[in-house]
């Protein structure tokens, strides 16, 4: 057999194993001590203890952040999921052309963010863009888009006389542009997903359904959505790892970067201002911390209320 | 009448799909209609859809401005330098992990596993200050080096290795194959479509990296094409038809490949779950 050669499997690991090692590994201890530290573009500048971790408690720009960040994930995420789904259960007809929707439907999900970032931000222009032109055709007044730091719930609720403020402002207009913007980027991925879910049904299921009667709304809530639970969780998944992660769109289309008084400042993005705009490299590895705690519990959390609903046939 | 109903129900069907279709597009379209407009033509307000002369110089002149072609190439060598090293970082351990045994494999790659559940943004500033450590920021080796390990790749090819029949590889060493011969003759060629997959994926991710790339080079002339093109973003923030050119230029290369490769781009994305 092969024992006589055992080490040369050492070898066939090895190069994979050197990289994981130092970039992977390596970085992750670096990190942890980094945030013990006070640390500027040249290195080390003595050490603090925890006081990074206590800075995040009275950063309000990291708070504004963090509210961002939430009101874009709990926003994006489900609005591609029940768009998709829509748009998967109509491509799962038997029509014709599927195919062709299937790859127009797709396109934006090849394309970089970097360049899409650059024509929405044309497209949300708010003296010259293509959307304001089409909304005064509308008869509807032009938004400021990416220039309005206004929250919605405010607008919503300004509209009847109360004010709210902070956080319960909501997420901005600005936000709403990038938000738009991200269903739309990622819709084609969610669709394809959900299309192959859906196809994985078994047709004897909604037969039975149909002998008992069974009809649209019924069949639906019934049959299709237990069945397609595991690819609905899966896309709840990544999905929201996506979104937590977003940067590009910050960088390139809000102006000054982090929106009209930060309100698209997502936390990834403040943990880049951070870090290689005001060389804060220990304060940056505490929050680059909390992302990846809030991360983690995001799935954790998924995985323990929302997964028990999921049937795994 | 039943068939009717049928009828006008598809009908309605393919309306709202066209629409969906439409706004899928619709930015491309208008990034396109613009980059071919004069500077006028396209902060004309309320716009023209089409444009009134077709000015295909902006391309041109996109490339005039920032060295574009310098990107270009530099892209190039990122994305083939990464995937190159990609294949044989994890069809090497993959092979290791799926079919060789030695002490520790299980251990060794439940802590690959492990990696995966760190998210990007960890990463960003640790990497910096090792990269600078070793004299790599602002160079190729800080693009290629920290991504030529793709562990999903890694766990991708060990599971298809590990459904190739055990006879096959105990025919091979009767016919004195050493390793290097079974993964040349037996298994790359058994796994072309798992292959076709990692790289594909691979090539999609990096063509589109921008956040890292930003942050391991400075100068101009290490800049990627998506670093470059919000460069430019920044540098000529008004003029549209030159920056909707340079867009297109920038997807160009991608959605071409796509067309061509279509059902390898989705089911590879499909599989890794993550784009970026």
């Amino acid at each position: 057999m092969l024992r006589r050669g055992w080490w040369k499997a050492y070898l066939f690991i090895l190069p994979a194993f050197l990289v994981v090692i130092a970039f992977r590994l390596l970085p992750i201890v670096q990190a942890v001590r980094m945030s013990f530290f006070r640390w500027g573009i040249a290195g080390p500048l003595g050490f603090v203890g925890l006081k990074n971790f206590a800075r995040l408690f009275i950063d309000p720009k990291f708070y504004l952040s963090l509210s961002n960040t939430f009101w874009y994930v709990i926003l994006v995420v489900p609005m591609t999921i029940v768009i998709s789904l829509f748009f998967a259960s109509l491509l799962n007809t038997k029509i014709r052309g599927r195919g062709v929707y299937r790859t127009l439907y797709y396109i934006p999900v090849v394309t970089s963010t970097v360049a899409l970032s650059v024509v929405w931000k044309w497209i949300y222009n708010p003296d010259r863009g293509v959307l304001n032109a089409l909304f005064n055709m509308l008869g509807l007044e032009s938004v400021k888009w990416l220039h309005d730091p206004r929250g919605l719930f405010e607008l919503l609720f300004g509209a009847f006389g109360i004010e709210v403020t902070g956080f319960f402002a909501g997420p901005s207009v600005a936000l709403l542009a990038l938000i738009i913007m991200a269903v739309w980027h990622n819709a084609g991925y969610c669709i394809i997903i959900a299309l192959a879910g859906l196809q994985n049904i078994p047709r004897q299921y909604y037969e039975a359904a149909r002998l008992d009667g069974a009809t649209g709304w019924n069949v639906f809530r019934h049959i299709t959505l237990p069945a397609l639970s595991p690819t609905l969780f899966y896309l709840l998944v990544t999905q929201s790892i996506i979104a937590f992660n977003t940067f590009t769109p910050v960088y390139v289309m809000t102006d000054p970067p982090g929106g009209p008084l930060s309100t698209t400042n997502l936390v990834v993005f403040y943990l880049y201002e951070q870090s290689f705009k005001l060389w804060n490299l220990g304060y940056a590895n505490a929050i680059a911390f909390v992302i990846f705690i809030l991360i983690f519990s995001l799935v954790v959390v998924q995985r323990k209320f929302i997964e028990r609903r999921v049937y795994y046939a | 009448m039943p068939s009717m109903r049928r009828l006008s129900e598809k009908t309605l069907i393919h309306v709202v799909l066209i629409v969906g279709a439409c706004m899928m597009i619709m930015p491309f379209l208008w990034m396109l209609t613009t980059s071919v407009k004069t500077q006028q033509d396209a902060i004309k307000f309320p716009p023209d859809i089409f444009p009134k002369q077709l000015v295909f110089m902006n391309y041109l002149d996109a490339f005039r401005q920032v060295d574009f072609s310098g990107y270009f190439l530099n892209t190039v060598i990122m994305t083939f330098g990464t995937t190159l090293l990609v294949f044989v970082t994890s069809v090497c351990a993959a092979y290791a992990f799926a079919r060789l045994k030695f002490v520790g494999r299980e251990l060794l790659f439940m802590t690959f596993l492990a990696m995966m559940m760190v998210p990007i943004p960890v990463y960003l500033v640790p990497s910096y200050v090792i990269l600078s450590h070793l004299g790599w920021i602002d160079t190729f080796l800080a693009l290629i080096i920290p991504w030529s390990v793709n562990i999903f790749a890694i766990f991708l090819l060990r599971q298809h290795f590990m459904t190739i029949p055990q006879e096959l590889f105990d025919a091979a060493r009767i016919d004195g194959f050493d390793h290097l011969n079974i993964l040349m003759r037996i298994v790359i060629p058994l796994s072309k479509p798992v292959l076709v997959t990692v790289g594909v994926f691979q090539i999609v991710a990096s063509w589109n990296s921008f956040l890292w790339p930003l942050i391991v080079t400075h100068s101009d002339s290490m800049r990627t094409i998506q670093t470059g093109l919000a460069y430019f973003a920044q540098a000529e923030s008004t003029n549209y038809p030159l920056l909707c050119a340079a867009s297109t230029f920038t997807i160009m290369p991608l959605v071409v490949l796509y067309f061509f490769v279509q059902r390898h781009i989705m089911e590879s994305f499909a599989r890794s779950g993550l784009k970026e």
